[in-house]
Formats: C-alpha cells, sequence, structure tokens
C-alpha cells in the first residue's frame, strides 16, 4: 500500500503566553489519501486552523511546532529548509482561506495577483501567465473573465473572492488543497455554488482536499472522513456516514444534537434544542483527565484522572472515549486518588 | 393601550430607509441606496417574528428603524397603537423602556472598561429605576435569571466567553422588562454548542416574561426552531411570509426554495438537490426593475422584468410575492 499524501503524527503545537504555554494542539494524528476529502471539524479554539498552518510552516512566534512528524509524499516536512518548504507552499500544497476579501491585496488587479503565483513556481512571461490567469478565472467561473481578470478586489462580492482564491490555489496544479473555512464568511445560497465548485474541480483534478469547518452540513456534503477535534485533541476519526448515523464519542453526539434540523419544527414542534451544557476549557488552564469530562453527561470516575487515547473501532472508526476502551490497568491505578 | 385594536404588538406599514450616496469634493447625493424599500409586517403580542434574508438584504436595518436607532425615509411604525415616529426624543427615550435589543456581536456590543454590574444595571440607572442596594439586587437576579452567577458582577467582558457575553446582552435587555425584544443575530457569533444554550434561553426567557421577539438572523435552521412566523427578504423588501412550518413545507417564492435548498444538511445520505442561484445580490442601490429576484431567478419569464409582483396572499396567513404562484398575482397581459 503506498504511503498516504499526508501524514501527520503526534503534532502538538504551543504558543508562549505571558500566563504561561498555551497547548493549542496536544499531539494528535491523521492521514489524508490522495484524492480524499478529510473534513476537520470543531468549534472555535479548538486547535483546526492552527493545525492547517503548522502543515505549511506558516506558524510564527510566540507560536511553535512542539513535537510530532508531518509527512508529504514520505517527506518530512519539518526538516526541510526554507527554500525547500516554498517549493513545496503553493506548488504541492495549496491554501485558500476563510476570509477571501482580505487574503487578496487591495492595490493589484485580481489577474496580477493571480499571474504572480504563478511565475513564483513556473518559467513564464508576464503576458502568458496573464492569459493562463484568465483561463483558470474561467475553470472556476467567473463569467467574463477578460474583463474581470483586470478588476480589483474591492470591484468583487464575497463569493467572486473566493472563486478569485481559489483559481490562484489551482494555479500551480497542487495535489493537496488545505480549505480553512472557505465558505463561512459567504451567503448559504453562494456557499452552496463554492461547495459546489470546490467538489467538481476535485474529482476533475483528482485533489486531496483537508476541509476545515465548524459547520457539520458542510462536512456532511463535502468529506469523505471526518476528524473532530475537542480542545487540541482528535476525539473521533470515521468515515462521514458514521459520523453522522452512528457518533460515538458523546461530544460528536452533543454537536450533533445541539443543530436545529431544518423542517423539524413541522416534525416535533417547538421543542427546546439539546445543548452541552458548560463551555470550552481554558487551554492555558487545562485538568487532568479527558478535556470533555467537564461537560459530557457520561462521565466516570475514570474520565476525570486519566487522558483517554484515540484507539480503533471496527470500520475504520477512532475515538478516544472510555466507554469504547476500558483503561488499561496501569491507567486505571493512576485514577484512583 | 395595551395593544392596538387588532392584536398587534408591532405594526409596520410601508417602511422605507434610503441611505443617500455621496460622491466627489462636495459630497453632493449622486444616488440612494434602498437599504428598506416598502416593509409591512405585524407582530402580535406573545409571538416570535424570524426575519431572514441575505447580506444586504435589509433585515439589520429594519429592527433598527423600529427603535429609531435610524430615522426611516418613510413609513410608520406603531407599537401598543402608538406611532413611534411621531415621539420626540424624549418620549422615545420612554418608549424604550418596551423595545429592547440584543446585537450580534458580544464582543463589540458591550463596554470594556465597564463592569458587568454597571453594564446590567445602567438601564436601571438612566430610567431611574432602581438604585443603590435594590439595583444591585436587581442586576443580581438578572444575571441568575440568564444562567449567570451574581458573584461575577464585579468582572470585565473580556473576562467572559463570547457565550457569556451574549447573556450578559440578554440581561441587560431583559433589566427593564420591555415587551418586544429585537434580537438582530443573536447566534450567528457563538460557536454550535453555545448557540443551542442561547436558544433554550431566549425560549424559557420569551415563556417566562411573556415576550415578544422579533428574530432577525440569516441562519433559517435556528429560525425556522426559535419563530412562530417567518419573513424572507431580498433586497429590502419581504418577498414571502408564513407560519414557521408552512414556509418550509411549502416555501412559495423561487428565492426561499432556492435558499432552503442552498442550507448544508447534516446527513450525508441526504446530499440535497440544489437550486443553484445565478450570479450575486445585485447592489441595492440599482436594484434591478420588475421583480427584484429576476435576475437570479431560475423561473423568471418575460413580466418579471417589466412588473413588480405585489406581496398577495397564498394561503393561509401564507404572503409571497410572485408572478408564478399559484394563487399569487396573475401575470398582467399585454
Amino acid at each position: 500500500m503506498p504511503p498516504p499524501l499526508l501524514e501527520v503524527e503526534g503534532l502538538k503545537i504551543e504558543f508562549a503566553s505571558p500566563e504561561g504555554t498555551v497547548r493549542a494542539v496536544e499531539g494528535i494524528s491523521f492521514h489524508v489519501e490522495a484524492g480524499e476529502t478529510l473534513g476537520l471539524v470543531g468549534e472555535s479554539g479548538c486547535g483546526k486552523s492552527v493545525t492547517a498552518l503548522s502543515i505549511l510552516r506558516l506558524i510564527s512566534p510566540p507560536g511553535r511546532i512542539a513535537a510530532g512528524r508531518i509527512r508529504y509524499r514520505g517527506r518530512d516536512i519539518l526538516s526541510l529548509s526554507e527554500p525547500e518548504i516554498r517549493k513545496v507552499r503553493g506548488k504541492e500544497i495549496a491554501l485558500i482561506f476563510q476570509e477571501p476579501v482580505a487574503a487578496l491585496n487591495p492595490v493589484f488587479t485580481v489577474g496580477s495577483q493571480i499571474a504572480e503565483a504563478i511565475r513564483v513556481h513556473n518559467r513564464m512571461t508576464k503576458k502568458e501567465a496573464m492569459a493562463e490567469a484568465v483561463r483558470l478565472l474561467k475553470l472556476v467561473q467567473i463569467p467574463d473573465a477578460e474583463r474581470r481578470v483586470r478588476e480589483y478586489p474591492h470591484q468583487m462580492s464575497g463569493g467572486m473572492c473566493q472563486r478569485v482564491m481559489i483559481a490562484m490555489a489551482l494555479s500551480c496544479k497542487p495535489s493537496l488543497i488545505i480549505a480553512d473555512e472557505p465558505t463561512t464568511a459567504l451567503d448559504v445560497t453562494i456557499q452552496a455554488e463554492i461547495l459546489d465548485l470546490l467538489r467538481r474541480l476535485r474529482s476533475q483534478f483528482n485533489l486531496s482536499v483537508l476541509l476545515i469547518s465548524h459547520n457539520l452540513g458542510v462536512i456532511a456534503e463535502s468529506a469523505e472522513r471526518v476528524a473532530v477535534m475537542y480542545a487540541g485533541r482528535i476525539v473521533e476519526e470515521a468515515p462521514v456516514k458514521a459520523i453522522f448515523t452512528s457518533p460515538k464519542h458523546p461530544y460528536t453526539l452533543g454537536l450533533l444534537r445541539s443543530i436545529p434540523r431544518l423542517g423539524e419544527r413541522a416534525r416535533s414542534g417547538r421543542r427546546r434544542l439539546q445543548a452541552i451544557p458548560g463551555s470550552v476549557p481554558d487551554p492555558a488552564r487545562r485538568e487532568p483527565g479527558c478535556a470533555f469530562a467537564p461537560r459530557c453527561p457520561d462521565v466516570m470516575d475514570v474520565c476525570r484522572g486519566v487522558e483517554p487515547r484515540l484507539l480503533p473501532l471496527d470500520g475504520g472508526r477512532k475515538v478516544s472515549c472510555f466507554l469504547h476502551h476500558a483503561p488499561a490497568e496501569g491507567e486505571r491505578k493512576a485514577a484512583l486518588p | 393601550m395595551n395593544a392596538s385594536p387588532n392584536g398587534n404588538l408591532l405594526e409596520v406599514r410601508g417602511l422605507q430607509k434610503h441611505f443617500p450616496i455621496r460622491r466627489g469634493v462636495f459630497s453632493r447625493v449622486s444616488g440612494w441606496l434602498r437599504a428598506v424599500d416598502g416593509v409591512d409586517l405585524a407582530i402580535r403580542e406573545g409571538e416570535t417574528l424570524g426575519l431572514v434574508g441575505e447580506t444586504g438584504s435589509g433585515k439589520t436595518t429594519m429592527g433598527r428603524c423600529i427603535l429609531r436607532l435610524i430615522e426611516p425615509t418613510a413609513g410608520s411604525v406603531r407599537f401598543q397603537g402608538v406611532d413611534l415616529l411621531s415621539l420626540s426624543s424624549s418620549e422615545m427615550r420612554k418608549m424604550r423602556r418596551e423595545l429592547q435589543v440584543i446585537f450580534q456581536d458580544p464582543y463589540g456590543s458591550l463596554n470594556p472598561r465597564m463592569r458587568v454590574g454597571s453594564i446590567v444595571g445602567e438601564p436601571l440607572a438612566i430610567h431611574h429605576i432602581a438604585r443603590g442596594s435594590e439595583r444591585e439586587d436587581r442586576v443580581a437576579e438578572l444575571l441568575r435569571r440568564v444562567g449567570l452567577d451574581p458573584s461575577m458582577m464585579r468582572r470585565y467582558p473580556h473576562e467572559f466567553s463570547g457565550g457569556q457575553r451574549q447573556r450578559i446582552g440578554i440581561a441587560r435587555a431583559l433589566a427593564l422588562k420591555p415587551k418586544l425584544i429585537i434580537c438582530d443575530e443573536p447566534v450567528s457569533a457563538l460557536d454550535v454548542s453555545i448557540q443551542a444554550q442561547v436558544v433554550n434561553l431566549l425560549m424559557d426567557l420569551q415563556e417566562e416574561f411573556a415576550l415578544t421577539y422579533l428574530f432577525i438572523a440569516h441562519d433559517l435552521s435556528i429560525v425556522e426552531h426559535i419563530s412562530d412566523r417567518v419573513a424572507v427578504m431580498y433586497l429590502g423588501k419581504i418577498v414571502e411570509m408564513a407560519d414557521a412550518e408552512t414556509l418550509y413545507r411549502e416555501p412559495k417564492h423561487p428565492y426561499t426554495q432556492a435558499l432552503l435548498s442552498a442550507i448544508p444538511v447534516p446527513d450525508p445520505e441526504a446530499r440535497a438537490r440544489r437550486i443553484l442561484l445565478k450570479g450575486d445580490l445585485p447592489s441595492p442601490a440599482s436594484p434591478p426593475p420588475g421583480c427584484s429576484f429576476h435576475t437570479r431567478c431560475p423561473v423568471a419569464i418575460d413580466v418579471c422584468s417589466r412588473v413588480e409582483p405585489p406581496l398577495l396572499a397564498v394561503g393561509a396567513g401564507h404572503l409571497a410575492s410572485c408572478h408564478l404562484v399559484p394563487g399569487g398575482p396573475s401575470p398582467p397581459s399585454q
């Protein structure tokens, strides 16, 4: 079996702060296969965006990658020299951000920004690069591409800017696209168009996608596998159907129950939502044990003393919860007061 | 004068807000941005009316015009039978005891230099309702009611999470025992698990204090969940209005249908058939002639680009403005 396109192992990311070290990501492992879309889902502060940035080594001080390995096509990303990593960024792995309008430079035309991205990695004249930019704008279905290539970002809507970002991400024919909340800033009708576009491009170019989102609906319809993050850890990982039809971790279950479903009103009237009590723990003040224990409806004594590990179940799923894996003998002892 | 004769707490008629677009060194008015362009709606006492629409549809401007936080260009707003637009500013200030607002951004809407106790107690001070230890007791009770520990009264907003800050905003809105609360995207800045807590709190408070809500949001699933009736706005106008169940089950307007179909459903087996719209929302500075949705409408016919369809009844309590809706305005023959 060939190694996966992207492999992350035991990744830890820390931020130094006056109050002490904040552990944003606490040892996560996952992989993305060629042609696959992995959804990384979690609420704000769970560490999903810094994970995305770390894959391209874009974490800057006071943040740092404290431990772990990131392998892309078998190459160790963390040991590459600066010129080497620059060849990976954009050319092999491209990034799409949440705020398309903020991610574009306001003083250059969108065409010149796409052309610049192309010329960083390819030997091409400016004219050739501009022609390529027009082709890319057509690829992302921007109408009247010949004219719009000369427009500035402020002349375009948010949805159009996100199409430009996607065109730029595709410009160097990457194998992996990391999309960090690509539709969060957009209206639902525009979101539907962008998700549709991403799906089409993915199959057309056999792209792998790491899709980061807090929106379970977006994940459900775009991803093949899903990893659920909570407080800097992956608490559950499974094929998309399994996550949504039979979630194993109490946090995943709680998340799915807390969102109102469209049409539910007509089925069961006006009811209270099943909220998860409490709030996300402060990453600077971590208690021992499972990070979800203070909010968990099924919490047991062992959960407050020992941190569960992400271990496999059947059907290609993994879960880190003592409801599904009995603690090992050594762990049980450690839990005793 | 508790309610208008027909039982409506709030009645809005022909509300318009046109913002001037100024250009050049002399700031000459070169055009008008029609944020709200002729809206009629009524809210009955104790009910929740959901107002949905995308960015730029005018839903926030609508809420602010009702409170006279911005002055409408035309139209009337009657609250308990009183025309709010004819009130003097001191009369309006008194009236605001009955009309409160909860904002979207729990970070921007609380003064960072004030302690939580002063933020929640400020309306009581402004309206000379309670002072000293009495005010403190009232604030403690309000904080407890929204699920916060009263001992947090001495803390500053930055010490709270987004969800807790939104609870502070709710406590402040409740302080004067208002009748109507305008909730402007109250949960859209919050995380999924916290959204549900705040929605539940709003529903509980409504029951306990017999509150009436105008619930403004872009998230249709949350609006459907909390509202009794829902109005859909597009480019400054209401295009469809019905009770929440009917609107979801039988949306009549092509825009409502597209909006509902665009929502990603958290169920991988139900990858929905999408009605994809063409292009972007037109600018409210130059809305298209005829039906303002015709430029993106998948079923538009010739008449749609010429004649604006009126908002007419298409069923019991169900209004829609579309030439193609059966029972709606029929295409005028020419």
